[in-house]
């Protein structure tokens, strides 16, 4: 195992909830992050997969200090060895620590998207900007248009290359391929492939199982709020078998070029949440300990699942 | 029975370039047809012009040699790339499937879209629960056409599947044509009767 204080980033039984008006005044308090372990070595890249709702774009929010007034964290949240506090997230985001948001609605609408990759840094870096948009495929005079003027693909690449522009040690990129072609998106992609190799680390929350394994090193499945594997990428191109929990598995054989099978059933509501292991539900393998523990994660074969049947 | 661009031309001023340029594309009822072109080639465009959001500058648009109605709910659906803003934001969530004309049931329950949130706005949901209420919306309208517009990108395989197959199953109960725009050709081959290239036609 490697020490404690090589991590860029190291997340441990995070949970986050959301304090919420039942009825009329009372309050409840909806958990939608439990026990979420991940961490982040300089040099690499992990992506994060999983189902939609799992609390992916959360977990962002969450390592940038940027969650609503009514969210509660709670967990131990570390980067570069030091407990990341409020006053550090302010510090580092933006500058150590880069996003790229999941929607292209956080562009200004009304500012033209150059002056928008350029921010507040002064000088302008102009040159820099070209030169992403460049490798980018966006032609000089995109700087001069507005959002709308774009098409979704175009308006992606611009939201990483805001986020490249930082020189930051860890970019978090909450999927941001969707909309551009398989050749752009592979750019994209050997951009922060570059940017690990030079011993920055990426965290890339994506659905693009099939394209991120193709640059991660490794891959962590989320399910319902928590991490249910850890994965070498390599296991996600050998295919289900390789994968240990089962989950994973239903997520390989529903892609569309493994088959298109959706297994039955939803994933649990934040406020209805089963007691045991949060896939059991929907599992073919349930037995009745995982319908009432939650199971611990253990390490199997180069990676960690939480499953009590996980092989 | 078909849908129809007829050499449609579209740009958004006099100073641009066209975007779309004496395009012409047919679909009948029950055919599915998938539309790959790279980004910022005027899919999105296309789509809103068969759905009547935009007019082509020349050319027609013409469902059944009609143009398109322009009262009521249109009998073409577009549903959107990006759900967070095809919903209108102040409204709960419920207002947004009534919007559609008739709620009904089995839709949501085949879409997994849980009552509690029926309650709640659409920023307090994820964006994968939010194109379900799009895409759910859309089928509850009663529409004959639906043009998906990379509906499924911001989903995971599971969800993708599971919409898609309702989908599928739907279009073919009521003989739907279905126009899906997007950049997954694996997909593209499991959800599509034919497919063209905007890039090289």
């Amino acid at each position: 195992m490697k020490q404690k204080n090589e991590t860029l980033l190291e997340i441990h039984d995070l949970s986050i909830s959301f304090r919420m008006y039942d009825h009329g005044l009372e309050q409840t308090n909806l958990q939608v992050i439990s026990n979420l372990h991940l961490t982040v070595y300089p040099g690499e890249i992990v992506a994060v997969a999983g189902s939609s709702g799992s609390g992916k774009s959360l977990l962002a929010s969450a390592i940038l200090g940027i969650l609503p007034d009514n969210a509660t964290v709670r967990g131990h949240l570390h980067y570069k060895g030091q407990e990341l506090t409020s006053g550090r997230q302010e510090q580092l985001r933006g500058t150590e620590i880069a996003l790229v948001p999941q929607s292209v609605a956080f562009l200004d609408p009304l500012m033209k998207v150059g002056a928008q990759v350029d921010g507040h840094r002064k000088p302008r870096p102009a040159d820099k900007r070209k030169r992403l948009f460049k490798r980018f495929g966006l032609p000089d005079k995109t700087e001069q248009l507005y959002p709308f003027q774009l098409s979704g693909g175009m308006e992606r690449r611009v939201l990483v290359s805001a986020a490249l522009i930082t020189d930051a040690e860890l970019v978090i990129a909450d999927e941001p391929t969707p909309g551009m072609s398989l050749e752009q998106a592979s750019e994209a992609l050997r951009m922060f492939r570059e940017m690990a190799n030079e011993g920055k680390a990426v965290i890339l929350i994506t659905h693009d199982i099939d394209l991120a394994v193709g640059f991660a090193d490794r891959v962590a499945v989320f399910y319902a709020g928590t991490t249910v594997e850890t994965a070498p990428a390599s296991d996600f191109k050998i295919g289900a078998d390789a994968l240990r929990h089962p989950y994973s598995k239903a997520l390989w054989k529903a892609l569309p070029q493994n088959g298109f099978q959706a297994i039955e059933g939803f994933q649990p509501y934040a406020g209805n949440l089963p007691e045991g292991c949060l896939f059991a539900p929907r599992c073919s393998r349930k037995t009745a300990q995982c319908m009432s523990n939650v199971p611990p994660v253990r390490e199997i074969r180069g990676g960690e699942v939480r499953c009590y049947h996980g092989t | 029975m078909a849908l129809e661009a007829k050499n449609i031309y579209f740009r958004y001023n006099q100073k641009q370039p066209w975007i779309l340029e004496n395009r012409t594309l047919k679909i009948d009822r029950g055919e599915r047809l998938a539309v790959f072109a790279p980004s910022g080639y005027g899919k999105t465009t296309l789509a809103m012009l068969l759905a009547g959001y935009l007019k082509p500058i020349k050319g027609q648009i013409l469902l059944d040699d009609k143009p398109l109605p322009g009262k009521g709910i249109c009998p073409v659906q577009l549903i959107y790339q990006h759900p967070e803003k095809a919903i209108n934001p102040r409204w709960r969530l419920k207002r947004v499937l009534e919007e559609s004309g008739g709620v009904r049931e089995d839709v949501m329950d085949a879409f997994g879209i849980e009552r509690a949130w029926l309650d709640r706005f659409s920023r307090e949901l994820s964006g994968g629960e939010l194109q379900r209420f799009c895409v759910a919306r859309a089928l509850m309208s009663g529409a004959d056409y639906l043009i998906c517009d990379e509906i499924s990108t911001m989903l995971d395989a599971i969800t993708q599947a599971q919409i898609w197959n309702v989908v599928l199953k739907e279009a073919a109960r009521r003989n739907m044509g279905i126009i899906a725009v997007t950049h997954n050709k694996y997909l593209a081959q499991r959800i599509a009767t034919r497919t063209i290239d905007l890039s090289n036609t």
